[in-house]
């Protein structure tokens, strides 16, 4: 029977986690608090790393939506010193709203290439990576696709798998195509490239190089990183049967260059621990943790000089990259979602 | 039948006092706090950035709309379909299994929808075991050479979230059953209904209130899920509502479409109301006299079993073979120390919501019963509704008053005393608690005020007139026979929470995992291996009280409760 006792007893035990957590945010040892937007587990390493080597706690939060209306609603006592992203559009929509701030610190500039990082200090870019073309070994020649302008040539109608249009790996691209053609031809192309799907987009990036392995279709869309996952995945050896069933393709080689793409990291506009924040940044972008994200992570490290993951070295060598500002594209990004439901990409 | 002003038994009867009114303030109080969340969306969507419905419309608002309408009325049907049979025939009915069934059938709840659509997108892709042994045995070489139904299809997503929401309605519809009088029961039969039609002409009709908050809960979660649809790549108006915000920079935009969502299940809830306004019924006092049982024998007892048995194995026990395989394969991979710290959180938030629900349902339900007014009634339907918000932008509802609350106290505080408080309530274990209230408060709301319902105010005037006052009628009188309801509830809440994504991730504090957001680090990425562990361990938790409540909902309260008072004297 439902007692009031037992309620009673149950209100206590609940009050338990709570008091917990007051008890804990107000110990003020040595810390930094970030919101991150990228995955937790793959940026855990580094953080251990950095606590080994200064001994300041990292605390994190991870959510892929949702964190910067927190830091926005929290003002100026919001706990965030540092906000993490796969992407170059959250940064955008971040430093846009005015909650972030600049950071000067030499060794941030002497660590990442101008390119990957904001004029006016308000973002950094922390890694790199490329949204290439996987084609399958079987059924393309190699040469036969070159370019992302080639995905609309009717050649290859019913050959062409991808994730969702509106992922926004895909955004950046389409805006990209936005920026480099104008909207109409941007347009013009995602139809063609739309008439061209062997099946309605769905799944992640690996998905689509599955797909090709078992032949429903020939070409994918994917981020490099994926290569490097899947072809040393001992945990799933089928994995490595996909990638291995695919030649990568680093599309416009002959002109602008294939479509880069960042994670990065801002710092809040009110962050506490200022001090610790520039720390982590500096050190997120120094030789071991830049090395660490190319061994783990399959990422390119944006510090010159960092030995890439011999893997990606192997399979993917040099390439010419496409050097549009990440601005521009992030700024595209609206009209790239709304050109994708305009053609009906995903239906 | 909760249409107050029914001309049968008028409520006016029982006297308003001044203790009604205290219950009426209280629920108002706690109603409006419930509601800031909603509240705060609907100031949200005053302020869009563009106006996002010329665009919508001409492009892909039809989909949006059309693929929601598919989708509410799919897993609407077969989840009534599946929960009123099994419910009725677990209920009324003798067969073999039948026991086991009763509790067995609420498993496929702990299962989270987009947990069980990773698993049967591995089951039944072209790479799955289910195809490869297809291909072998018939000779087929490749995808082009055979037809097979593909689950990334909208018809794959009603079929998985039916499977783990139809015991929602199998729950309240069993509720129902075993509140029915075994007198009407029983008159069926005298008057020559078979079991089959005994279900149709008085059990169905009966049971409707139940079944309907039953749906109305299914219609919800789904009209408010991403994650499946998400990965079935079917476009729902959840899809329309993050694009819009995430990907088009408009949070005002997206809060108008989930509020636009909101109003279209008021419409629907009002619709069913009406529809059964002149309805009214009250248990008499044999309602606990054990019911007949149709005893089921030869191929009626078999269709009976299987009928029960499927829903079981396809909803529970394949997702949880595969899982445990899976758990089994990386468990020294999977497994940390962690683990234990993060289902007791799990495991606390979602006793402490359980409980925090049913009280706040149990405050508005009875103050609605007390003093039943337009007021009230507005209230209570408003603090209802975020039950059908997507879990994101609930978050950002409950983080805006929050926040407020925080920065405004911090503010005064600095100004007047010179002290900082910072951020007293956001981000803190609370805000996820709040949410969670917010969000699972219509629930045991839904079953609370259905039992209530079920209570004739002739009990409530005989418990007055010999001298008890209001509370002490709900405690003495009321509880014990809403009991069943209170606990169906609370169970609901219990697991709804241990299954909670979306605002837990966004509100947590730091270095704050549940099950549910452990397991979706991985399973975001579709490595359903390595979630596999935590998955198992959300199904593991949330099925002790599953098993623990339904046996004590089956059993007979006025029994204990005599026994109770009889010690007492």
């Amino acid at each position: 029977m439902l007692s009031f006792k037992t309620i009673k007893r149950f209100s206590a035990l609940s009050l338990l986690p709570i008091a917990a957590t007051l008890a804990h945010s107000t110990q003020a040892a040595e810390e930094v608090n970030i919101y991150s937007a990228r995955q937790a587990f793959l940026i855990k390493p580094m953080l251990q790393a950095f606590t080994q080597e200064t001994g300041i706690k990292a605390n994190i939060i991870f959510a892929k939506k949702g964190l910067i209306e927190r830091i926005e609603n929290e003002g100026q006592n919001t706990n965030a010193d540092l906000f993490l992203t796969p992407d170059i559009g959250p940064i955008y929509d971040i430093v846009n709203k005015g909650l972030t701030q600049a950071v000067n610190s030499e060794i941030l500039e002497k660590n990442i290439p101008a390119q990957f990082r904001d004029p006016k200090k308000q973002w950094f870019g922390l890694t790199t990576r490329s949204r290439i073309i996987y084609a399958s070994k079987d059924r393309v020649k190699e040469g036969d696709i070159k370019t992302y302008e080639d995905l609309a040539d009717p050649k290859w109608k019913g050959k062409i798998c991808n994730r969702s249009g509106k992922h926004t790996y895909n955004l950046s691209l389409i805006s990209s195509m936005i920026a480099t053609h104008g909207e109409a031809e941007a347009q013009k192309w995602l139809e063609g490239f739309k008439a061209n799907l062997a099946r309605k987009p769905q799944g992640n990036d690996r998905a689509q190089v599955k797909a090709v392995k078992e032949g429903v279709c020939d070409i994918a869309l994917g981020n490099t990183y994926y290569f490097g996952k899947m072809i040393t995945n001992a945990k799933n050896p089928e994995q490595i049967e996909w990638a291995q069933s695919v030649n990568l393709v680093f599309p416009n080689q002959a002109d602008r260059g294939a479509h880069m793409n960042i994670s990065g990291v801002v710092m809040t506009k009110h962050a506490k621990n200022k001090d610790n924040a520039v720390k982590l940044m500096e050190f997120l972008s120094g030789s071991l943790a830049q090395y660490m994200y190319a061994q783990e992570n399959f990422e390119f490290p944006v510090r010159p000089g960092t030995p890439k993951s011999s893997l990606i070295n192997q399979y993917m060598g040099d390439f010419k990259a496409d050097d549009i500002s990440l601005v521009t594209i992030a700024a595209n990004r609206s009209k790239a979602s709304k050109l994708v439901d305009k053609v009906g990409f995903d239906n | 039948m909760s249409n107050p002003t029914s001309p049968a038994i008028k409520p006016q009867i029982l006297k308003s006092t001044g203790s009604h009114r205290r219950w009426l303030i209280s629920a108002l109080i706690v109603a409006l706090l419930v509601a800031l969340p909603v509240i705060s969306v609907f100031y949200l969507a005053l302020f869009p950035s563009e106006n996002i419905w010329p665009h919508l419309a001409e492009t892909v608002l039809p989909v949006y709309v059309s693929t929601t309408l598919i989708l509410m009325f799919g897993v609407g049907i077969l989840s009534i379909i599946i929960g009123v049979s099994s419910a009725w025939l677990v209920t009324m009915c003798r067969f073999p299994g039948r026991r086991f069934f009763e509790w067995a059938l609420l498993l496929p709840f702990a299962v989270p929808a987009y947990v069980i659509a990773y698993v049967y997108t591995d089951l039944l892709e072209y790479a799955g075991p289910v195809q490869t042994l297809l291909r072998q045995l018939f000779g087929w070489q490749s995808y082009q050479d055979y037809w097979f139904p593909d689950i990334r299809t909208i018809a794959g997503a009603v079929l998985m979230l039916a499977l783990v929401l139809y015991p929602y309605i199998y729950m309240l519809a069993r509720a129902s059953f075993l509140e029915h009088s075994a007198n009407i029961q029983a008159a069926s039969r005298t008057l020559g209904c078979t079991p089959l039609q005994s279900f149709f002409r008085v059990s169905l009709p009966m049971a409707r209130p139940g079944i309907a908050v039953g749906l109305s809960l299914v219609s919800m979660e789904t009209i408010n899920d991403f994650g499946t649809v998400d990965y079935f790549a079917v476009k729902s108006m959840s899809a329309g509502i993050y694009d819009t915000w995430l990907n088009m920079g408009n949070l005002g935009g997206a809060a108008q479409i989930a509020s636009l969502m909101l109003m279209f299940v008021v419409v629907l809830i009002t619709l069913e109301r009406v529809g059964r306004a002149k309805q009214k019924q009250f248990s008499g006092a044999d309602r606990f006299k054990e019911l007949d049982c149709f005893q089921l024998t030869g191929w009626r007892a078999f269709a009976a079993s299987i009928t029960c048995l499927i829903p079981f194995v396809a909803g529970f026990l394949v997702p949880f073979c595969l899982l445990s395989l899976y758990a089994y394969k990386n468990f020294s991979d999977s497994w940390t120390d962690e683990f234990v710290t993060i289902a007791s959180n799990s495991f606390l938030l979602s006793v402490a919501a359980a409980i925090a629900t049913c009280t706040v349902g149990l405050i508005l339900a009875y103050s609605k019963r007390l003093s039943p007014g337009p007021g009230l009634m507005a209230s209570v339907r408003f603090a209802n509704l975020g039950y059908a918000m997507p879990g994101a932008v609930l978050a950002i509802g409950v983080i805006i008053p929050f926040a407020s609350f925080d920065n405004g106290l911090d503010a005064l505080l600095r100004e007047h005393a010179g002290i900082s408080t910072g951020l007293l309530l956001s981000g803190t274990v609370f805000a996820v608690f709040f949410a969670y209230v917010v969000r699972f408060l219509t629930v045991p709301f839904g079953s609370i005020e259905s039992s209530l319902a079920k209570i004739t105010p002739t009990m409530d005037m005989a418990s007055r007139s010999l001298g008890l006052n209001s509370f002490q009628t709900l405690v003495k009188v009321h509880l014990p026979l809403i009991r069943g309801g209170i606990l169906t509830g609370g169970l609901v809440v219990f697991v709804d929470c241990m299954k909670e994504l979306p605002a837990t991730l966004i509100l947590r504090p730091f270095n704050f995992d549940t099950l549910a957001t452990y397991v979706y680090q991985f399973a975001s990425d579709e490595m359903l291996e390595e979630s596999a562990l935590g998955a198992l361990l959300i199904v593991l938790v949330g099925l002790i009280p599953v098993i623990l409540l339904s046996r004590s909902i089956r059993s007979t309260p006025h029994r204990r409760r005599t026994n109770r008072l009889v010690n007492k004297e």
